[in-house]
């Protein structure tokens, strides 16, 4: 008998990754719909001291899997533990997060296990007609939405897309069980090695972090122009983002590229500047908060789902946003001073 | 040693068109292509064996009879043998589904078992699907390590060294052989067909192999061997109380815009 909903933690570098929060939001709003226990694992070293924040945050049995041989991710040996835990847990649902670490890890279980595998989900339900997870996520290059089942294999797996979900915020009076796995040494055996871990600091554009996201398109027409998206972003304090084409372009890296085959975004705020809205960019930033658009077009689909909308070109527009934006900052300065 | 390419047909991004009414995808034959990541490990496939002696290139499908010209295209790039799993058996297969028919060919071929220098190479994911599933599956099920996210190869003697592009950083892998690595875009630039390739791809048989031919029953692959079932296909519905402004000289459309972003306590 399969119960329960787990969620694989993420470890980066010995810490608790927040999008760990995310997943314990997701498991818990699936638990509860199911009336079951929502199942935390920690694979890492020194990883125990995370377990009350992690049951603050939803969970109501956390595993910790300690062994100095888990602190770096490395496939083979968080595979075994895993696939055994699986096994002893027997939890009808597992989630992980849709990042580098869970999409390499979860195939390799649900092959181990047998089971199915829906990946970069943004919507989870339970289908009330059979206790069943609806796994949704968006298919055909983000044209469209396709909800998938598994019907008859458990568990029912699934990456979620991170920023997809807001995190519970930690409740102090939450209690929870903390269990400490331990296993044999084969378990551990790896054939695989990190020989070393390279920090990059281009890869340090985090888009997926910022409260503000400014973006560009095509309709900025060159890279110099690009730079007032840089010029706005910097007095927003936000970060920049880019459509594929923009990237494809060379205006900016691969890290700011936004959408299906970019990154998933959902700030209070994001600004879009020059760009059409394409369903693929749509798919990357249309669960943010508010959605501030300035296009010529005024058919333009980023307009859908704009919160605030201006019809007009953006060369007029944005040097004068900026132009205001920088009174206002002084204006509260000198009314400070 | 022997490098296997697994490598997917998909449909032309431009090509990938929608029936409004319908919801559904109109997909037309003849504009479809190589997973453009997969031409990426091709190409690595293809470097690796030219420094390497008596390496061989082999590149495995699975999909519909017009998949062979995608495994045409591989030959005349610079692959030495080419086959197609093709079937209707094979229809309706998940990734599970599809890693199990892939994994049984690599083994099949391979005379039993992967050779201790043998390399598969795949892309990271495919364009259609979108999962970056397939290759961590099949690296299960042959239970060889798997390396995803790699940006650059180096092979030592029954091992590999690889870059492993992550959030943060890099990492450097040392990985046994046989072992599965999933290429991103970094890892090169895809070449261009030879004028010799193109005559072999010309002339060459692909040999079409079935599920009878690797040992497989409906059980495990197609529609009966998937556990995952797509149960509705549907547009996302997009809308919100957008105000409208069109800018004028006299700027009360900036000026809005800046209320507006005070009022939600944005700015
Ligand atoms: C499988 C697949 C995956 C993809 N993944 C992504 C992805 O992750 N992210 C992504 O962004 N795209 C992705 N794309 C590409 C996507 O389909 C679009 O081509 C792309 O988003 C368009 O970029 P754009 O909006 O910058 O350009 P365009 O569509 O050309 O839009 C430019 C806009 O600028 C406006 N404009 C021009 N001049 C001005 C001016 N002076 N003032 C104001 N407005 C002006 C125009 O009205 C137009 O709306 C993907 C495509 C496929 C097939
Ligand atoms: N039908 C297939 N035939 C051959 N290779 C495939 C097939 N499906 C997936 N692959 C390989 O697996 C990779 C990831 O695909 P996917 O999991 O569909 O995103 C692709 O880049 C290919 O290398």
């Amino acid at each position: 008998m399969y119960r329960g909903v787990m969620i694989i933690g993420e470890q980066r570098g010995g810490e608790l990754h927040p999008v760990t929060y995310e997943l314990l939001a997701r498991g818990r709003a699936l638990a509860d719909k199911l009336s079951e226990e929502l199942s935390c694992v920690v694979l890492g070293h020194d990883m125990e001291r995370f377990a009350e924040g992690i049951i603050q945050r939803g969970a109501d049995v956390v595993y910790i899997v300690d062994n100095p041989l888990l602190r770096n991710f490395l496939p083979r040996p968080y595979t075994s533990v895993l696939t055994r835990l699986a096994k002893e847990v027997k939890p009808e649902i597992v989630l992980a997060a849709a990042t580098t670490q869970g999409r390499t890890i979860m195939p390799l279980v649900a092959a181990k296990l047998d089971t199915g595998l829906t990946a970069d989900c943004t919507g989870l339900d339970i289908d009330p007609l059979d206790r069943s997870l609806l796994q949704t996520r968006p298919a055909i290059g983000g044209n469209v939405m396709a909800t998938i089942k598994t019907p008859a294999s458990r568990p029912q797996m699934a990456t979620v897309r991170p920023k997809s979900t807001k995190p519970l915020s930690a409740d102090k009076a939450r209690s929870g069980r903390v269990v400490l796995k331990s296993y044999e040494k084969d378990m551990f055996t790896t054939c695989e090695e990190l020989v070393r871990f390279v920090k990059d600091a281009t890869q340090d554009v985090n888009v997926q972090d910022a409260d503000i996201v400014v973006s560009g398109g095509k309709g900025l027409k060159t890279r110099d122009n690009f730079c007032m998206i840089e010029e706005l972003a910097s007095l927003f304090g936000a970060a920049v983002g880019a459509t594929r084409d923009v990237v494809d372009l060379g205006w900016v890296g691969y890290p700011h590229q936004i959408g299906l085959s970019g990154k998933t975004v959902s700030p209070k705020l994001y600004i879009a500047l020059g760009l059409s809205g394409s369903v693929q960019h749509l798919a990357g930033m249309q669960t943010s908060e508010t959605i501030v658009a300035i296009n010529k077009d005024p058919d333009a689909q980023i307009f859908k789902v704009a919160d605030f909308g201006i019809v007009g070109d953006l060369f007029d527009v944005v040097p004068e946003l900026i132009e205001k934006l920088k009174e206002r900052k002084n204006g509260k300065l000198r009314r400070e001073g | 040693m022997n490098i296997y390419v697994l490598l997917k047909q998909v449909p032309g991004t431009s090509d990938v068109k929608m029936d409004e009414e319908t919801g559904t995808m109109i997909r037309t034959e003849h504009k479809n292509v190589i997973n453009p990541l997969d031409e990426n490990a091709l190409a690595e496939a293809i470097r690796l064996r030219d420094v390497m002696p008596e390496a061989k290139v082999t590149a495995i499908s699975m999909g519909p009879p017009h998949a062979q010209k995608a495994l045409r295209e591989a030959i005349a790039l610079g692959a030495d043998e080419a086959v197609l799993l093709s079937h209707r058996g094979f229809g309706g297969s998940d990734t599970l589904a599809t890693s199990k028919a892939l994994a049984k060919a690599l083994v099949t071929l391979a005379g039993g078992k992967l050779g201790k220098n043998d390399l598969v190479l795949c892309g990271e994911r495919a364009t259609d699907g979108e999962t970056g599933q397939v290759g961590p599956m099949v690296s299960a099920i042959l239970d060889v390590p798997v390396v995803t996210y790699v940006r650059k190869i180096d092979c030592e003697n029954h091992a590999i060294v690889a870059e492993r592009v992550v959030e943060e950083g890099l990492e450097l892998i040392k990985a046994s052989l046989p072992a599965v690595v999933t290429v991103i875009k970094d890892i090169n630039q895809p070449g261009f067909p030879t004028l010799s390739g193109k005559l072999k791809a010309k002339s060459r048989e692909i040999p079409v192999i079935t599920p009878l031919d690797l040992g497989l029953s409906s059980d495990d692959v197609g529609l009966q061997g998937s556990p995952t079932r797509v149960v509705k296909v549907f547009r996302p519905r997009l809308s919100r109380d957008t105000i409208m402004c069109r800018q004028d000289s006299a700027g009360t459309a900036v000026d809005n815009l800046i209320s507006f972003l005070e009022e939600r306590g944005v700015v």
